[in-house]
């Protein structure tokens, strides 16, 4: 008995000994808050490959495992509720909004960076009172003016691609201009200036001398904007209409709307195949995606 | 940044610009006018006058920025700044506009698209000129009708077609009987008088156009008369029947003798009306309390739970020789990564009250589990731990990143001293943290003020406050109540006059912390200076 105490306190009182301690402790912890990160996505991963596809059945271990759910909704493509169409809208309005909101929130950074012109911090200080402000609260105004303008163009309307991608437009010169004119802010000013000496124009400094240069950073920020509008809900909620036009996200929502417990398993074949490109995304690159967030948000 | 550049600084760039350039320039600008000539055109003509004014600044802006030379820098931003001018800015402005307005189901259109609908209804008179009919009917169900009128002519009149004088024998119409009808009409059958009493429908329609013609009685067919007149000069509607006068009152016709209304009403200002009906009326004011209330609890309780979680994860793994580091924060980034939406539906699912696996692991376990969905107080509890679920992940990766910032000379300097790690933490780690999350966690907050996805996809606010009129339930928070009032148009049709009045004061919220958030950060980072 008094051998285990001295061991004890030899132990205890050496340093090492309680370094391990406590890592074993965390690492116990760390368990733990694993379970709690990873068990849903675990959940429906064994919900998707059920073939009964109900809520209250379901197993951690599926029984008769099977893609019974992806082969219904995905390969097929059902009239109602085609997962596949709605995933590749997704993906087109995604891709089509960030390229264009990264061309024109570039752009306008490079004049806030290396041009000076009249109302250039009141622009800069407009821009980031009015981010304060979601686009969100707005939404039955941008609801009725996507009204108005698809009474005109009926291609830009409700229920159309086109009319949700220029509102996502609107709403992307917030915050990513101010990211932007911090990076090009750090690329010397010697650089375009000895250009300029060369006879370049504005133009040519910008295209073939600063964005090769600020690559990373445009990635870093195409992947989150993609991000963002690919999961975004409540826009496309509003002003899409048809099941065809649907993006994956609000397909998603509608179709749980209904039999939700019978839907189960076919919903999560769906949210696991559109959540699974942008996971693959994150962990691929979480360290740089992690340095944009500090980023942005440290400085300002 | 606090340095006033002088304006003139960049201009002599525009003398290189070469033809081609010019060409493409001037070619740009061509076409932008000429399309947006069109459309704002067509926007004038459809009655969109707010639309043709802001995109009359959009024009504006264009042309000056890319047909001045002085302008230049301007070229590099105006097509954003077009984009939320348009999207973001003018829908501000749009909202508040509407919020003064008594838009939404009854009162959608404009009183200049309403008016022609009020002024087509007519009415029978009981009195004046009318006409002896027949009625035939065709194979497909269409009528029509032969009148006579006083003076014995004959007269076919069809639905939708001017009334025309008609002679046997043309027209396929066929010989007179003694009374002076068509025997037969080509393509029609005559009807017997059983047969047109018991026809409902044929009372009903109405024939011929401009003038119209209704059947009055059994013998009698007449003219229907307009029953609306407006005069446009002192904007009041006569009923022609009764001689009613209609006065406009907050974007409908309105009898000040009776109170009776002219359907449709159309888009008005009516002032405060949606404001002190919001904040009046017992109907809405009912569960906007408890709205409100709830309002502020989540967030604050959700920043300081994910914010909490996420610093003791981020301090837990500092230690740079942590084992298997890299794979624990991978793991602990997972719902990071899942788009917000599907993750919401995901513990919609696992915490249903009878079929979720969580509940049935613990009705398994302990013979009992939370009603998660039915009582407000677990349905609010299941809430934040949803958004517990989706939060930690950024203010962990934030916190790391911010830890490593942290010089370790300081804590060198403070074991010195003789503090103790509580110590430490309290006195170098916190403030130090703070200066940089400060302004990240009012962000958050209004991040979550405001959010609407995690709300409505969980179990769309409910479970439903009792005796609410609205809907509305004991997880809604403003935005979801606006978004039902103003799309789902449950009970009480689409509002979207009384949505904008909402949304309004949820500006001024969102406006009141982001100031105090303006303030607090300068605050901080004076504090961050001293240090």
């Amino acid at each position: 008995m008094s051998s285990i105490t001295a061991t004890y306190q030899r132990l205890s009182s050496s340093k090492s000994f309680m370094k391990r301690f406590s890592i074993v402790v965390r690492l116990i912890i760390a368990v733990i808050l694993i379970v709690f990160a990873v068990f849903p996505v675990l959940w429906i991963l064994s919900a998707s490959l059920d073939p009964t596809g109900s809520l209250g059945q379901q197993t951690l271990i599926p029984r008769n495992a099977s893609l019974k759910n992806f082969y219904d909704y995905w390969w097929v493509n059902p009239e109602l509720y085609p997962f596949r169409t709605w995933w590749w809208n997704s993906i087109k309005v995604a891709a089509i909004s960030t390229v264009l909101s990264i061309s024109i929130t570039t752009m306008a950074a490079y004049a806030f960076s290396r041009l000076r012109f009249a109302g250039r911090v009141t622009m800069l200080k407009g821009i980031l009172l009015i981010q304060v402000f979601p686009n969100l609260l707005a939404l039955v105004s941008i609801y009725l003016l996507i009204q108005q303008v698809g009474d005109i163009i009926p291609g830009l309307g409700l229920n159309t691609h086109a009319g949700l991608i220029l509102v996502y437009l609107g709403g992307s010169m917030g915050m990513n201009i101010w990211l932007m004119k911090g990076f090009l802010d750090t690329i010397p000013r010697a650089i375009d200036e000895s250009a300029m000496v060369d006879g370049a124009t504005n133009f040519q400094i910008f295209t073939q001398l600063l964005l090769p240069l600020l690559r990373p950073i445009l990635v870093v920020i195409g992947i989150l904007s993609f991000i963002g509008t690919y999961g975004d809900f409540v826009l496309a909620r509003v002003l899409l209409k048809s099941t065809d036009q649907f993006t994956l996200m609000v397909g998603l929502q509608i179709f749980t709307a209904g039999q939700f417990s019978k839907n189960w398993g076919a919903f999560s074949a769906g949210a696991l195949l559109g959540a699974l490109p942008i996971m693959v995304i994150y962990l691929a690159l979480q360290d740089q995606i992690a340095g944009g967030l500090t980023q942005g948000a440290v400085k300002e | 940044m606090n340095v006033r550049t002088p304006a003139k600084k960049s201009t002599g760039i525009q003398s290189k610009e070469s033809t081609l350039s010019l060409i493409l320039r001037l070619l740009f600008v061509a076409i932008f006018d000429i399309g947006s000539a069109l459309f704002v055109y067509n926007a004038f003509q459809l009655g969109h006058l707010q639309l043709v004014a802001v995109f009359a600044v959009i024009i504006l802006a264009m042309n000056l920025a890319f047909l001045l030379p002085s302008a230049y820098p301007y070229r590099w931003l105006v097509i954003g700044f077009s984009f939320m001018v348009m999207f973001v800015i003018y829908p501000i402005v749009f909202t508040l506009y509407i919020a003064f307005t008594n838009y939404g189901d009854g009162h959608l259109i404009t009183k200049e698209q309403a008016l022609p609908q009020i002024l087509s209804a007519s009415f029978l008179p009981e009195s004046g000129k009318s006409y002896k009919w027949t009625a035939y009917k065709a194979e497909n169900g269409d009528y029509a009708l032969w009148l006579i009128d006083e003076q014995g002519v004959g007269r076919l009149a069809k639905v939708g077609e001017a009334i025309m004088e008609a002679q046997p024998g043309s027209n396929g119409i066929g010989e007179l009987d003694a009374k002076g009808f068509p025997k037969t009409i080509e393509g029609f059958k005559r009807l017997t008088a059983v047969q047109t009493a018991t026809d409902k429908t044929v009372t009903g329609i109405k024939f011929g156009l401009d003038p119209t013609i209704q059947i009055r009685s059994t013998s009698e067919a007449a003219e229907l008369q307009p029953l609306y007149v407006y005069d446009a000069g002192a904007n009041i509607i006569t009923d022609q029947q009764t001689g009613e006068k209609y006065f406009e009152v907050a974007g409908t016709f309105t009898s000040q003798t009776s109170g009776k209304e002219i359907k449709p009403g159309f888009r008005a200002t009516i002032g405060l009306t949606n404001f002190t009906n919001f904040l009046q009326s017992p109907a809405l004011r009912g569960p906007l309390t408890q709205i409100l209330v709830w309002n502020f609890v989540f967030p604050t309780i959700s920043v300081l739970s994910t914010f909490g979680l996420g610093l003791a994860i981020a301090l837990m793994f500092n230690d740079r020789d942590f084992p298997l580091k890299k794979l624990i924060r991978s793991l602990l980034l997972v719902p990071y990564t899942i788009p917000g939406l599907i993750t919401i539906i995901i513990w919609r699912g696992m915490m249903n009250p009878d079929l979720g696996v969580i509940n049935q692991t613990l009705k398994s376990i302990f013979g009992w589990a939370p009603p998660w969905f039915i009582e407000p107080i677990w349905a609010q509890t299941a809430i934040l731990l949803v958004n517990l679920w989706l939060g930690y992940p950024y203010f962990m990766l934030i916190c790391s990143g911010a830890l490593q910032s942290i010089s370790p000379d300081l804590y060198e300097a403070a074991i010195v001293d003789g503090a103790n790690g509580w110590q430490a933490f309290r006195a170098i780690t916190l403030p130090l943290l703070l200066v940089a999350v400060g302004p990240l966690l009012i962000a958050s907050y209004i991040y979550n003020f405001n959010n609407f996805n995690l709300i409505y996809l969980f179990i769309a606010g409910g479970p439903p406050i009792a005796g609410a009129t609205t809907q509305a339930g004991h997880t809604d928070i403003l935005i979801s109540y606006v978004y039902n009032l103003a799309f789902s148009g449950s009970g009480r049709g689409v509002q979207y006059g009384l949505a904008s009045a909402i949304t309004i004061i949820l500006f001024m919220i969102v406006g009141a912390i982001t100031l105090v958030q303006f303030r607090f950060t300068n605050m901080w980072e004076e504090v961050s200076k001293n240090v």
